[in-house]
């Protein structure tokens, strides 16, 4: 956001002393605004000026930080409201929830699953970032919850409106945890607790007015390092609390709407797992930034960890890797070689299933502009001409004794022309889906 | 200072379209603003798709359906009372020229069963050969006169015979399809509009794929689409979307894997409507004013989204 000359030279004494080097307050000012030279040139001006203006010039919403060390993540930041004007850059995360209610098995049933449902796409981890640990009634075995959460490489989300027992668990959370929450009622309290711990403070409110109004009063406390609740009642509130808020930081340059969200979508949706999938996702594309779920199976997992990755991604460049020959399974010189393209999804998807078969082969891939088969097949950077050159530029033929070539099945129309083009090989017709592979590469071997 | 809502002010608005008749008829489209943030006229309508070629199904289908699954009009009323949607979508797969090859005529006659079973609109799928279906699709068009069916879909090869025989002859609804590309959408709709057929008539379906599989192109082109039409006021773009994620979501192989593939990933089915949920979700709320999915707890879980965030 630009600040205007105007506004900073109302911060100046006005008296034209020169000592910041400039012939008039005003010619400083001006020179200021642009950020041809920093405020603090000018000793006159407040402290608590220049944190005002420092705070009219930062970004519209807030990077919050939560965890620490290996669990930290940073949350908002964003500049925009849709992806296709600019990345977005920090992916939301999910969390689930545990309460001191629960039984210890229970317990150890959900910290197993968390364990469990951790698994690698497209070269980045998929794992549940934070455990929401809701308080019922035992404020010990609460603590003794929050601190197995952290211990177990979990960032820590403390649910509680009692000061008290915030403050005694937060004492074995860890640097980054975050406090859920500030309500109208315990605000200074709770801005105590989390100052101390340097904690994250969430805040919760009954409308939108209300919310606005207590993180105000939070900010003038001296506290923002916050996160803001959407709503645990009604999903039309949620949902419309989440895309106002947003808008409101991002459009209407509204600061004290600048914080990440939380979206309790297990409150939302509580016992319907399919309809917290479907909020989750509906969040992950609106202006959630922690998305509580009662449980994370795979069930979930694989669709929304998937979908995180894609709507997270520069919306200029598909994902590439390097067009060259890849080796799976320690091939020797005499197996068959794959072709797919330089996406990195398809590659990956390919690249997993290979290695699933247990079956050694090679895998060929040109430079397809970095685009999926039919896209790249479609655009014409995958056609057979392509195919037939890198085949002999790579001299592949060397690489093994094999003449076995086998095509994706979405281009099975590439076959004849590349039989013709490469008339040692054998140009195979492979399946349609990756998924098919190990079954087929286990067929051809036998 | 007092919360004060920062409003997106949008001159366009989204077409209505009616699809069937009678008290079956719904409406979709009509909104003035992005996606249920506005207060008029926006309801996605929630479609459950079927085949005349279910093969290749999950197995929780045949649990589902039984013996229906081998026969469209029982499996299409099957599926409309246990999905409870809104709409339902027949594709014709075994008019494929490269599968089953089954005549026209055939095709007609299951299209026309279907529709005498259900008591909700029809959108009626042809097989995605474009030749073939540029004749199937009229010949559904005529027998399916005064229905107001949806013709899914016209692309650029064959607009013109589906374009000319649906949305003119025959006064049904055409669906124009697209690649994942805002002009590609746009110049289809330009192209039928000025063929003859009325903007009010066309339904858009611009692309889609499963989330995790380059969605956020699907994800971007939805915003552009609904910024171009809402924002710009782009005549070209303010038909309603209609999107099909049931083959996308169902051809994976998070959903394809059976528990003896992949042990670790648990339950087949749940990760089918896992995938099939979340993909639909993300194009509900980027703009689909109809949506389309192949389980019924897939269809119930859309639905109760849409009623949640309507309210
Ligand atoms: C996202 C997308 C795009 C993105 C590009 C994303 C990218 N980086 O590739 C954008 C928007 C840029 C795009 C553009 C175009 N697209 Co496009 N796009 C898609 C979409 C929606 C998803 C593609 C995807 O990511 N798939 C996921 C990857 C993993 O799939 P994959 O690479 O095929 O890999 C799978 C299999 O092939 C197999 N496999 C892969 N390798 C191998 C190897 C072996 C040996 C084996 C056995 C198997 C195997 O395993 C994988 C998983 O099973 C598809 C439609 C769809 N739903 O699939 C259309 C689609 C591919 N696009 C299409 C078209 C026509 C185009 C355009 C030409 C449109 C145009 N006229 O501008 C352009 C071309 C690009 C250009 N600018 O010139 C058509 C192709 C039609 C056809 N049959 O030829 C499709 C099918 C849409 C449609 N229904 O019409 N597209
Ligand atoms: S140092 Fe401050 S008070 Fe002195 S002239 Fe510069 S701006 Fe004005």
């Amino acid at each position: 956001m630009a600040v205007k000359g105007l506004d900073i030279f109302k911060l100046t004494p006005k008296t034209n002393c020169k000592e910041c080097g400039f012939p008039t307050c005003m010619a400083f000012s001006m020179k200021a605004a642009t950020g041809g030279v920093p405020i603090e040139k000018c000793p006159y001006i407040s402290e608590e000026s220049k944190e005002l203006l420092s705070e009219a010039t930062a970004p519209p919403m807030k990077s919050i930080k939560v965890g620490a060390g290996e669990t930290e993540k940073t949350l908002g930041g964003e500049t925009v409201l849709f992806r296709h004007e600019k990345t977005l850059v920090n992916k939301n995360l999910f969390a689930v929830e545990l309460s001191d209610a629960m039984s210890d098995a229970d317990v150890d049933a959900a910290c197993a699953k968390l364990q469990k449902v951790n698994y690698e796409r497209i070269g980045e981890m998929m794992a549940v970032e934070v455990v929401a640990v809701r308080f019922a009634s035992d404020a010990a075995k609460f603590a003794a919850l929050v601190k197995k959460v952290a211990e177990c490489g979990k960032i820590p989300m403390i649910v509680t409106v009692d000061a008290e027992v915030a403050k005694a668990a937060v004492a074995g959370a860890g640097a980054g945890a975050i406090i859920m929450g500030a309500t109208k009622d315990n605000a200074a309290a709770m801005v105590e607790v989390a100052k101390a711990a340097d904690a994250v403070l969430g805040v919760s409110a009954d409308s939108i007015e209300a919310l606005h109004d207590l993180v105000e009063e939070i900010e003038k406390l001296g506290y923002k390092k916050l996160v803001l609740n959407v709503g645990e009642t009604s999903i039309k509130e949620a949902y419309a609390n989440a895309v106002d808020i947003r808008t409101a930081a991002i459009k209407g340059n509204d600061r004290s709407f600048g914080y990440p969200s939380v979206v309790f979508a297990n409150k939302l949706a509580a016992g319907n797992t399919n309809l917290q999938i479907a909020l989750a996702s509906a969040f992950v594309l609106r202006y959630g930034s922690i998305i509580v779920m009662e449980e994370m199976d795979f069930n979930a997992a694989l669709p929304l960890f998937g979908l995180r990755q894609n709507i997270f991604t520069d919306p200029q460049k598909p994902m590439r890797v390097e067009p060259k020959v890849y080796e799976f399974n320690k091939p020797t010189g005499k197996d068959p070689v794959l072709v797919t393209v330089d996406f990195a999804l398809s590659y990956f998807v390919v690249a997993g299933e290979i290695e699933r078969s247990k079956v050694p082969a090679y895998l060929a891939i040109p430079d397809a502009g970095g685009y999926s088969v039919l896209t790249a097949w479609a655009a014409g950077k995958f056609g057979s001409t392509v195919i037939a050159n890198f085949i002999k530029e790579a001299d592949v033929a060397s690489l093994t004794t094999s003449r076995k070539l086998i095509l994706p099945g979405k281009v099975a129309v590439l076959q004849g022309d590349l039989a013709e083009l490469l008339p040692e090989w054998e140009v195979i017709v492979g399946p349609n889906e990756a998924m098919q592979l190990p079954k087929f590469l286990r067929d051809m071997q036998a | 200072m007092p919360y004060k809502k920062a409003e997106q002010k949008f001159s366009g608005k989204i077409n209505v379209c009616e699809i069937g008749v009678g008290d079956a008829a719904i409406s979709i489209g009509g909104e003035n603003s992005l996606p249920f943030l506005g207060t008029e006229g926006f309801k996605t309508a929630v479609g459950i798709a079927i085949s005349d070629v279910t093969d290749e199904w999950s197995d929780c289908f045949g649990t589902i359906y039984g013996d229906d699954l081998k026969n469209p009009a029982a499996l299409a009323k099957a599926a409309v009372e246990k999905s409870g949607a809104d709409f339902l979508l027949i594709k014709l797969e075994s008019a494929d020229p490269n599968g089953a090859d089954n005549s026209v005529d055939n095709c007609v006659a299951t299209a026309v069963a279907v529709e005498a079973a259900i008591n909700v609109p029809l959108v009626v799928e042809g097989c995605k050969n474009a030749e073939k279906d540029a004749k199937l699709l009229e010949k559904v068009a005529q027998a399916l006169e005064g229905k107001n069916v949806v013709l899914f879909s016209a692309v650029e090869d064959n607009y013109k015979t589906i374009g000319a025989a649906g949305g003119m002859a025959y006064g049904q609804k055409v669906s124009a399809e697209s690649a994942v590309d805002i002009n590609l959408a746009k110049q289809l709709n330009i192209l039928l509009t000025q063929l003859g057929v009325k903007s009010k008539d066309i339904i858009m379906d611009v692309g889609t794929a499963a989330a995790g599989y380059g969605f956020e192109y699907v994800a971007s082109t939805m915003d552009r689409i609904r910024l171009a039409a809402l924002g710009q006021n782009d005549e070209a773009l303010q038909m309603p979307i209609i999107t099909n994620v049931s083959n996308e979501a169902w051809g994976v192989k998070e959903a394809v894997s059976t528990l003896e593939d992949a042990p670790e990933w648990g339950d087949q089915e749940a990760r089918g409507i896992g995938m099939e949920v979340t993909t639909a979700s993300a194009c509900v709320v980027g703009g689909s004013n109809a949506i389309i999915v192949r389980h019924p707890e897939s269809a119930k879980a859309i639905k109760s989204l849409v009623a949640g965030i309507i309210g």
